[in-house]
């Protein structure tokens, strides 16, 4: 932090105001002005907080994207295809039990069982063939996004929310006085808030496991040096597997969180897909630190440009990806 | 080859023939002959069907998957962004010339909304090539993904250019000199000029010098900078000029349908461009015009052979994507791989059997 500050203190500066500007308008009570030029302090709260929940959905599937990625080399182009998959476990096995933790279970079992099947299956055998390995899971995410179809057919799902996440809560945070002088505060959906606080405990566990563990340890190696590794005597076979597996089973839980607070439908793995995509270009590519910064970002950036532009939103996004290559071709916090 | 030629400028007529058709290897086998005979006189044997549906769709397929060809063979790029463009082509045609949409359209003559539009597509295709080259290799195919989904997204949220996801409808198709270019034979005939002059320039750009050096940056883009050839503006211009043969296709493809919608750019459609060139093999131009016919010969008549095999008739796609993993896994050259490996065994064979005890 304090050799960020050094090397580069101008833009500490900016950020700094950033972020202040940011709290102040989250935290203070709007002057009518600001009120009358960009709209009610309520919209843009919204907006804010849609952006971080969806934040961090996008980060459950960018993480296991940027993982695999990170150690195998493998663009795994067939995600979106897995995070719409556990989604349908998950509606499948909670509308058949009624319980959301269990259908949670069972679809990041099944879709790291998916992916434990693909990487001894498939991708073990085109080992260092990037290109080869992108086209097999192109052909893959057509393979299964026609299989899903077949099963699922084009309706819209939608998980059934657990009854102690449903309906809003008040937090503390002062959207508008009224003329009386009572304060209106902030109602937001609990389940979101959930979501967001899952999101962060399950970044937190990644970074202990690959900072604070053996297999992290070994995993870490992987990404500097596959090679290497593999001389040292590592079973780099089953890393790869148990790597696979819980990137897969993140897509899994992904699904099963994006079917609860949106819908599940044909198409929502290309969305998601270009999500992780754009998500990993900016943050940077088998970083998950970056995995969570992009995720953010991109996040907010959809939010609030569907809110404040909405019929060029998309640009927004697409355009802090042009920013990032332009002046840090290889992602916000990669290390080369 | 070329030492020879500067060596003796004044080679006879005979001499510059045989150079001719030295650098034009295609012009010597007769099967070329006959394919070209029986694209040009096809109108009188197909009916409008199969001479639109099937002919003329294959054609504008088969040139966009020729740039995507272009930029994977000789470039070493996969760039999912081909569709992409010509379907920016295909939108600015819309949006430049005439159509149903008037708040939108602006109502230029075809002859002043075409250049344009090709134009405008290029240097889209340029710009996204230029940023697709500040990163390598596999980041290629995500950037690009990542582009093409993007403008997809785009034109379904747009309305005030691109008319939501509705599209532009009705888009006007070029009339003069008493013919309807779009009527079934004139516009089969269009097709196969630009198809024809597009593979022809692809086969000349990969022999001209700078398709050479592409090939050199394609496979060692470290020593071609070190020989002071500027990598990152071959691959630019390599992006440039596929994005004007994928634009020509956008443009067909538009006065094909008579309307683009953001159907016609999904992430789908992009994949079925490099599905069409990888099953054709994207060693050589003539494959992705192989990969189209099968394509659309697929497309077309799956439905009805699956229907007949007592099989849903919906499960098109579940085939595309099987048949696409089949010759990834198995042939990494495409169609053309198989039919030359298949060549090669049989020669083999022949001399086998003509050796006789050679093997055991």
């Amino acid at each position: 932090m304090t050799r960020f500050i050094e090397r580069h203190p101008a833009w500490a500066l900016i950020l700094l105001i950033a972020v202040a500007v940011l709290l102040w308008l989250i935290l203070a009570v709007w002057p009518p002005g600001l009120e009358e030029a960009i709209g009610r302090k309520r919209v843009f709260l919204n907006a804010l907080f849609n952006g971080i929940t969806l934040g961090s959905l996008y980060f459950l599937v960018a993480s296991g994207f940027t993982l695999i990625f990170g150690l195998m080399r493998n663009v795994n182009l067939a995600h979106g295809s897995l995070y719409l998959f556990g989604g349908y476990i998950g509606y499948a096995i909670s509308a058949w039990t009624g319980s959301w933790v269990l259908g949670f279970i069972i679809a990041f079992l099944g879709v790291a069982l998916v992916g434990i099947v693909l990487q001894i299956a498939v991708f073990r055998r085109m080992e260092g063939q990037d290109l080869r390995q992108t086209m097999v899971t192109i052909g893959l995410s057509i393979v299964f996004a026609d299989l899903m179809l077949w099963a699922f057919g084009g309706d819209f799902y939608q998980i059934q929310t657990p009854s102690w996440l449903v309906g809003p809560i008040e937090l503390p945070l002062v959207t508008a006085v009224r003329s009386s002088g009572e304060a209106v505060y902030l109602r937001y959906p609990l389940v979101r808030l959930v979501i967001l606080v899952a999101a962060i405990v399950i970044g937190i566990a990644m970074w202990l496991a690959l900072n604070r563990t053996r297999v992290g340890m070994m995993v870490r190696a992987g990404v500097d040096d596959r090679d290497m590794l593999a001389a040292t005597g590592v079973p780099i076979q089953l890393v790869f597997v148990a790597v696979f597996a819980l990137g897969a089973g993140l897509a899994g839980i992904a699904g099963v969180v994006g079917g609860t607070f949106q819908s599940l439908s044909p198409g929502e793995d290309t969305r998601f897909l270009l999500a992780s995509l754009v998500v990993v270009i900016v943050g940077g590519m088998g970083s998950i630190p970056g995995a969570a910064l992009g995720a953010v970002i991109i996040g907010l950036a959809e939010q609030l440009g569907s809110v404040y532009i909405p019929t060029y939103a998309i640009v927004v996004t697409f355009l802090i990806m042009v920013l990032v290559l332009a002046l840090r071709p290889q992602g916000l916090l990669a290390r080369r | 080859m070329s030492l020879v030629q500067g060596a003796h400028p004044q080679t006879s007529q005979p001499a510059k023939v045989r150079a001719a058709l030295l650098a034009w290897p295609e012009f010597n086998k007769p099967a070329v002959w006959l394919v070209a005979v029986i694209l040009l006189i096809m109108p009188f044997i197909a009916n409008g069907f199969f001479l639109i549906e099937i002919f003329a769709t294959t054609l504008i397929l088969g040139t966009v998957a020729l740039s995507l060809m272009f930029l994977a063979g000789y470039g070493g790029m996969v760039s999912l962004m081909q569709l992409t463009v010509a379907g920016f082509a295909a939108y600015m045609v819309a949006v430049f010339g005439m159509s149903a949409n008037t708040n939108i359209s602006l109502g230029w003559p075809w002859w002043l909304a075409t250049p344009m539009a090709l134009i405008l597509a290029t240097a889209f295709g340029t710009l996204g090539g230029a940023l697709a080259v500040r990163t390598e290799g596999i980041y290629t195919i995500m950037i690009t993904l990542a582009i093409g989904a993007a403008f997809y997204y785009f034109t379904n949220q747009n309305w005030p250019i691109f008319g939501g996801h509705t599209g532009i409808n009705t888009i006007a198709t070029p009339k003069f000199w008493g013919v309807d270019w779009r009527s079934d034979i004139p516009f089969y005939y269009v097709t196969l000029g630009v198809a024809a002059f597009c593979y022809f320039a692809v086969q000349y750009v990969s022999r001209a010098p700078f398709g050479l050096a592409l090939q050199g940056v394609r496979d060692n883009p470290r020593r071609m900078a070190a020989l002071g050839y500027n990598v990152n503006a071959h691959r630019v211009a390599a992006y440039a000029f596929a994005a004007f043969i994928a634009a020509l296709g956008g443009v067909l493809q538009v006065w094909n349908y008579r309307q683009i919608s953001p159907g016609s750019v999904s992430v789908g459609a992009c994949i079925d461009i490099l599905i069409i060139a990888v099953v054709g093999g994207i060693t050589r131009p003539i494959g992705p015009f192989i990969g189209a016919f099968i394509f659309v010969i697929l497309r077309t008549f799956a439905l009805d052979l699956l229907v007949k095999l007592g099989l849903d008739g919906n499960r098109f796609r579940l085939l595309i994507g099987i048949g696409f993993l089949a010759i990834v896994f198995w042939s990494s050259d495409g169609v053309i791989g198989l039919w030359e490996r298949w060549r090669r065994g049989a020669a083999a064979v022949d001399k086998r059997a003509g050796g006789g005890h050679g093997h055991g």
